[in-house]
């Protein structure tokens, strides 16, 4: 029964509200504790080059522009309303407060009723702080070779303000537990032409695709893998792309319908990755390959 | 305000800088001593390596063990590729990187002055495989290095 | 209107280190979009630094930059409070100007 409630959910995702639903009671327990991390994994020469100039390409990230056309959004008076996030949007840590805010979400919204990852909250903030419209925003919510919507400016500038900050994921919260429960749950459910699941790719230890090394978000270090470097600068394309994006393109790597923007299932996926990586250290705003 | 604007286009009025020209002659901006040498088209827009060096006037070029070029071996992605040159020859004036195989290989060169330390940092696009190459110029003479770099494609967004 | 530079400039020993991105299409002129139309170029061409009103930079630049440049330069005899002023001009005449101190 329970596949047939995950296979509702995603459809739900792809089909559904934006912040309507709330989460079904999950069939499992929660899990003990997640697995231990691997051992180190082996490097090819191919990673190791590429490491050597990883910090430098970190120390001069383009990321940074974005961040810094974010902070002017995040502080501007804007939309129907005329108001500015600063002055209205609580990212969990009290109006306008963007320190650390980031690496606390996921996180249960009285407000909204709902689990809402970072960029889940901001569109929120959007839509019933300054009125803009949701359906304007998640029509074209991600950017290309010549668009960057406001919300990925917006979500780089919050990320920014969480640099090497631990993630607390607040799991003790019943209403974030039921989300990260049914997430793990949708992780694992099978579906699309070629029968796959996150898990398929992402929950054992010691797979790749090509030359890329695929991390088990079971683990803390490897959950930690798919949450850094979010939101990211893009270097194909040269385009900054946030986790809401990397997640839809785990849908469509798994031939999966796109799921629906800022939706339920997309929370509820992050906060059991975000939440098994509990305790690690986030970078800011990553660049990718 | 923008105010670095070179001498030489100004007098000029060259076209598609018109526009700041006029806004020059009209006062509203007034250029500094900061001129910008005019843009190489000669060099820029070489298609092959020989046709860059000589826009540049480096048509005989002679290698150096003092100077510097660090790439990756294999670059993680052809539309980023980090290098660094430095230069360790006395009295270097100016450095060019170039990607040989590239449609157009010059992809930037710069002048030192006022205390300028020869040493530069970019990020290149490249095609394909390719030798990288640097010139530097020191008392009118070209030296070079040169390293290959492995170009990838392919794999998913990490 | 182009996009603001973001520079840091930190002396690091008697050298000041200069870090400049700044946001830019760098359009090849190669490209061609969806429909089959070559997209055309648009890059900037020349750049200069100025450290404590003294152009230490003069830089030309092609299509084979990366798209979102960065740029890094050292210089020497540079202290900290000296102003920072980098520009540029692309093909098209559009320009940027902006400023930071050295750290």
């Amino acid at each position: 029964m329970k596949q047939n409630f995950i296979g509702a959910l995603c459809a739900l995702a792809v089909m559904g509200g934006a912040f309507a639903q709330t989460p079904k009671k999950p069939a499992a327990k929660p899990a003990a504790k997640t697995a231990p991390a691997p051992a180190a994994e082996e490097k090819d020469a191919a990673t190791l080059e590429f490491e050597k100039f990883r910090a430098e390409m970190e120390e001069s990230n383009p990321a940074e522009l974005f961040e810094m056309k974010g902070e002017e959004q995040w502080k501007t008076k804007r939309g129907p309303k005329n108001v500015s996030l600063a002055e209205s949007c609580d990212l969990g840590q009290g109006v306008g407060k963007v320190e650390g805010a980031y690496v606390k979400m996921p996180r249960y919204f009285a407000d909204a009723d709902a689990v809402m990852d970072a960029e889940r909250r901001i569109v929120w903030c959007m839509v019933e702080k300054q009125g803009f419209k949701f359906d304007e925003i998640a029509a074209k919510p991600f950017a290309n070779a010549n668009f960057t919507p406001d919300i990925t400016n917006l979500v780089t500038y919050v990320a920014g303000h969480s640099r090497n900050m631990k993630i607390a994921v607040p799991l003790k919260d019943p209403k974030v537990r039921e989300a990260y429960e049914t997430g793990k749950a949708m992780a694992a459910y099978r579906a699309g032409p070629y029968d796959f699941s996150c898990n398929t790719c992402h929950g054992s230890d010691g797979k790749r695709i090509r030359m890329q090394n695929l991390p088990n978000l079971g683990t803390a270090a490897g959950a930690m893998k798919g949450v850094q470097g979010w939101p990211g600068y893009r270097m194909t394309g040269g385009v900054m792309l946030t986790h809401q994006w990397r997640m839809g393109d785990c849908f469509r790597q798994q031939r999966f319908p796109q799921p629906k923007y800022a939706s339920d299932a997309i929370a509820y996926l992050l906060t059991y990755m975000i939440g098994n990586a509990n305790g690690q250290v986030y970078k800011g705003p990553g660049i990718k390959r | 305000m923008e105010m670095n604007v070179t001498r030489r286009t100004v007098l000029r009025g060259a076209g598609s800088l018109g526009a700041l020209s006029a806004l020059i002659m009209a006062g509203v901006l007034k250029p500094t001593a900061a001129y910008a040498a005019e843009w190489n088209k000669a060099a820029f827009e070489a298609k092959d390596t020989a046709g860059a060096l000589k826009g540049l006037g480096a048509a005989t070029t002679a290698d150096s063990n003092d100077l510097m070029l660090k790439v990756p071996d294999i670059a993680e992605n052809g539309a980023v590729v980090p290098v660094d040159v430095v230069s360790k020859i006395p009295n270097t004036s100016s450095i060019a990187i170039l990607v040989e195989k590239n449609p157009q290989p010059l992809c930037a060169q710069f002048d030192f002055a006022n205390g300028a330390v020869a040493d530069v940092s970019a990020r290149l696009k490249m095609g394909q495989t390719s030798l990288v190459k640097a010139i530097a110029k020191a008392d009118g003479k070209f030296y070079t290095a040169q390293k290959e770099v492995k170009v990838t494609v392919g794999g998913c967004g990490g | 209107m182009a996009d603001p530079m973001k520079i840091r400039a930190q002396m690091k020993g008697d050298v000041a280190e200069v870090r400049i991105l700044m946001g830019h299409a760098m359009e090849t002129g190669q490209r061609k979009d969806a429909a089959g139309k070559t997209i055309p170029a648009h890059f900037i061409q020349s750049m200069t630094v100025e450290v404590g009103g003294k152009k230490v930079i003069d830089g030309q630049i092609g299509t084979s930059v990366s798209r979102n440049p960065v740029f890094g330069f050292k210089v020497k005899g540079a202290k900290v409070g000296d102003k920072v002023v980098v520009s540029w001009v692309d093909n098209k005449g559009d320009k940027r100007t902006d400023e930071a101190a050295v750290a």
